[in-house]
């Protein structure tokens, strides 16, 4: 398997959208100790909920940057509603890799963190994904049994 | 030439054996008969023992270096846990029949080839644990509880491994203590001028590794031992990185608890040894109740077995212990010195090679007179996770993190590095591959 896509060589280098949003209306920190991985994510929104601007800051392995950078691309233009319904398989699609258990942590930093971040923003929101995102794991390996089969 | 055989020097030994103390004088090490098919092909450095290991069969193409996490095991060993299982496998100590006695004797048997490699002076002072992390438990809560009052104060060293670091903070909270760290410079070496700043009347205890696993830098215990004795301070040594590696001599040491795991050692994991002075272990009360570790209980009291059974609870973990005794039988037939030379050669081979890539950094002392085979690196730009997965579609194994280092990284102001370790299964292929893996991830990210 060949990780290191050119896409997220380039991301890590070179990431989009790492930046602070100084009036976002949503933000929240992550960290994975084990790799030294951290983000600050940060959105603003309009009354809809509806995205306007989405941005991280932080440090960490070229997966954590590269995701990072999709997210807040990705996130742009969507409802808070949307972004919660994300898991591990939107995540791999957008890094164009699946990642073995050693490394979905690096991957899943950014979104789980926004998504906890969401969460504090509108406690009452439904979070169906609140399960999953703590199973990442789990998902993966089913993925890959799905995939098997 | 096989140089692993042929430059067996006493000198080259950590500081921790009277071996090592007294350079010239030699050691006594078995020679090891050997063939020429014995040498595995690729670079000066080879390792004749490469073959006893049944994982390199499986898998040909594994370059392992993260023995500093576990060791990979050679047949031998594996061999001496199923013959347990598969030929005299019953409980030890309580049997009236002869399969209980003949597994009783294989596991006291291994508790006295410990007691002979670690050169203690009774197999009394031999505990059985899980592993080191149980072994420093053992002595924290144990004797921690028993002897350590408020405002005593407990040395440690910013080099230790959380097995080392979070046992006594937690005793310390219980028992209201104050822990203090000695720092190290920019190598990672001890500032051991500074220990005598730390060492007060209130000084119960310094507990400290003997090599970093982090780093690989080998701390000279010999004369922090004796300031500590000074003051009449104990001394506890985390050896889960030298034992398996050097010589090793507990009454050269003279320290007074020593700790070290046996599947670092190509011993099995879930076995670990705690050595102790006798005298201090006939003192101790014990530190976990149970069946085998009493003389007789009654409806309101209990009285304890001898030692070193006071201090093994339960059924101990009998195949693990005899597979660990087989370890060590073929460590010792290889001799100790040896793996020790082998690996200082590794060590200044991938030195020499890491140190002309531009962009690498190298952490640790980088000398292989005060290193054991550990080295922790890092690529400019890359994160070292990113190394490690990328040496891993090579088939090379390394360690990226903080390796439960996290009062070194902070100390380094680090978050994470790369770590490569070399045992007596690695040669100077290993070390040219894992150059070129650097490399690699040089260009992958150029």
């Amino acid at each position: 398997m060949n990780l290191y896509s050119s896409l997220i060589v380039d991301l890590s280098k070179n990431p989009v959208n790492k930046r602070s949003i100084p009036d976002a209306n949503i933000t929240g920190s992550g960290a994975n100790v084990t790799c030294g991985d951290r983000v600050r994510m940060y959105a603003k929104t309009d009354a809809q909920g509806k995205i306007l601007d989405c941005s991280f800051e932080g440090e960490g392995c070229a997966i954590t940057m590269a995701s990072a950078s999709l997210l807040t691309e990705e996130a742009k233009g969507k409802l808070l509603a949307e972004i919660s319904e994300w898991n591990s398989l939107n995540v791999f699609q957008w890094l164009g890799t699946e990642l073995g258990p050693g490394r979905v942590k690096c991957g899943l930093i950014p979104l789980e963190t926004l998504q906890e971040a969401l969460k504090r923003h509108s406690p009452s929101a439904p979070r169906p994904q609140k399960r999953q995102a703590l199973s990442s794991r789990a998902r993966v390996s089913r993925a890959h049994a799905e995939k098997q089969l | 030439m096989a140089t692993l055989i042929q430059n067996r020097s006493a000198s080259s030994g950590l500081v921790g054996s009277r071996a090592s103390a007294t350079k010239g004088r030699g050691v006594s090490v078995r020679p090891v008969q050997r063939t020429a098919s014995d040498r595995t092909r690729g670079g000066n450095v080879v390792s004749p023992r490469r073959k006893d290991f049944p994982i390199f069969q499986e898998r040909p193409e594994l370059v392992y270096l993260d023995s500093a996490a576990t060791s990979l095991k050679p047949k031998c060993v594996i061999d001496a846990v199923a013959d347990y299982y598969g030929k005299y496998s019953a409980n030890v100590h309580r049997g009236i029949y002869r399969l209980s006695e003949e597994a009783t004797a294989a596991y006291e048997g291994a508790r006295k080839t410990i007691q002979q490699f670690i050169g203690a002076k009774s197999e009394k002072e031999i505990i059985f644990t899980r592993g080191a992390t149980e072994a420093i438990n053992l002595v924290a809560q144990g004797w921690g509880s028993q002897y350590l009052k408020s405002g005593d104060e407990i040395i440690l060293t910013v080099l230790e491994h959380h097995s080392n670091i979070v046992p006594w903070q937690m005793v310390a909270k219980k028992k209201n203590c104050v822990i203090k760290y000695l720092d190290v410079d920019d190598r990672g070496v001890l500032k051991t001028d500074q220990l005598s700043k730390l060492l007060t009347r209130r000084t119960k205890i310094i507990a400290l590794t003997h090599v970093s696993n982090g780093i690989g830098v080998i701390n000279p215990l010999k004369p922090i031992i004796q300031k500590a004795h000074a003051i009449g301070a104990k001394v506890l040594v985390d050896a889960a990185q030298s034992t398996p590696h050097s010589p090793l001599d507990v009454q050269y040491l003279d320290c007074d608890f020593l700790a070290f795991s046996g599947h670092k050692m190509c011993g099995p994991t879930g076995i670990g040894v705690l050595y102790a002075k006798e005298k201090i272990l006939q003192e101790m009360e014990p530190f976990l109740g149970g069946g085998d570790m009493i003389l007789e209980v009654t409806k309101t009291n209990s009285t304890w077995n001898e030692i070193p059974w006071k201090f093994e609870a339960g059924t101990p973990p009998i195949a693990e212990a005899i597979g660990l005794g087989a370890a060590l039988v073929y460590l010792r037939e290889i001799g100790m010195s040896t793996i020790r030379t082998h690996e200082k050669k590794l060590l200044a081979h991938a030195l020499e090679l890491l140190q002309k890539i531009p962009g690498v950094t190298l952490y640790g002392p980088c000398d292989p007179e005060i290193q054991a085979g550990v080295l922790s690196f890092g690529i400019d730009g890359v994160h070292p996770h990113d190394i490690a997965s990328i040496f891993d579609e090579d088939n090379i194994a390394i360690r990226a993190g903080h390796h439960c280092n996290m009062l070194l990284m902070e100390r380094f102001g680090i978050p994470a590095t790369a770590r490569a370790s070399f045992y007596l299964y690695n040669t100077e292929t290993d070390v040219e591959k894992l150059a070129q893996a650097v490399l690699k991830v040089k260009k992958i990210f150029s």
